[in-house]
């Protein structure tokens, strides 16, 4: 299952979705909005999406995924629009026969959606906004 | 003369305060032709010019292809999802 939504992510929905009589374990990763950034404190952020190509680009990591290892399933789920501190930002998970696949694909599913899926983030401050400029290693 | 579509996001958009436009371009021109004129543009994207990527048909394409007349580019500045 692969979504782009704009209210709260439904994290039982998409462990139920996860769901195989043959897997042996489900690995799921739940983002959340940081209250700081570069020193600074964040008040909420925002997202936003290139919906069609964002969409795409979830789905090849997701088709990439279960090329690479034996894995039973996977959902990516992006929540967009304007995120209060705290929330779930993004959910990836994976249900595997083995917990190392599992571990590693979903690793793989988050590494490569910050590198390329075209969704930006912008940090609302105090004293302003800001759209996230390029990082580095951990984003 | 070809005429290309492009659509701007996020910082790209803000700083060029327009969602899409139309850029005429000499024939044979390519993808960071393509951003050299949007820069020549928009002055304020210069500081984003060496992070902006672009994609065609919602896939990311490399700088050096050659544009074609009707093609629609997003311009797609460092993505922050997660």
């Amino acid at each position: 299952m692969v979504r782009i939504v704009t209210e709260p992510i439904d994290i039982p929905m998409i462990l139920e979705s996860l769901g195989d009589p043959s897997a042996g374990g489900i690995d799921l990763f739940v983002g959340t909005t940081r209250n700081h950034s570069r020193g600074k404190k964040v008040l909420a952020l925002e997202y936003e999406a290139y919906l069609p190509m964002a969409l795409n680009q979830m789905q090849e990591i997701a088709d990439g995924a279960r090329k690479k290892w034996d894995i039973r399933n996977v959902s990516i789920v992006h929540r967009i629009g304007r995120v209060d501190i705290g929330e779930a930002s993004v959910v990836i998970g994976v249900s595997a026969t083995h917990r190392n696949e599992a571990f590693e694909a979903c690793r793989y599913c988050i590494d490569t959606l910050k590198k390329v899926v075209p969704i930006w983030k912008k940090e609302f401050f105090v004293d302003g906004e800001a759209w996230v400029g390029p990082q580095g290693g951990d984003q | 003369m070809i005429a290309v579509n492009v659509k701007l996001f996020a910082v790209a958009r803000d700083l060029a305060g327009r969602e899409e436009l139309t850029l005429s371009l000499p024939r044979e021109s390519s993808v960071s032709d393509l951003v050299e004129a949007l820069v020549h543009r928009y002055p304020r994207l210069e500081e984003w010019k060496r992070y902006l990527r672009c994609a065609l048909n919602h896939q990311y394409i490399s700088s050096d292809q050659i544009l074609r007349e009707g093609d629609e580019v997003a311009i797609i500045p460092p993505v922050s999802g997660g």
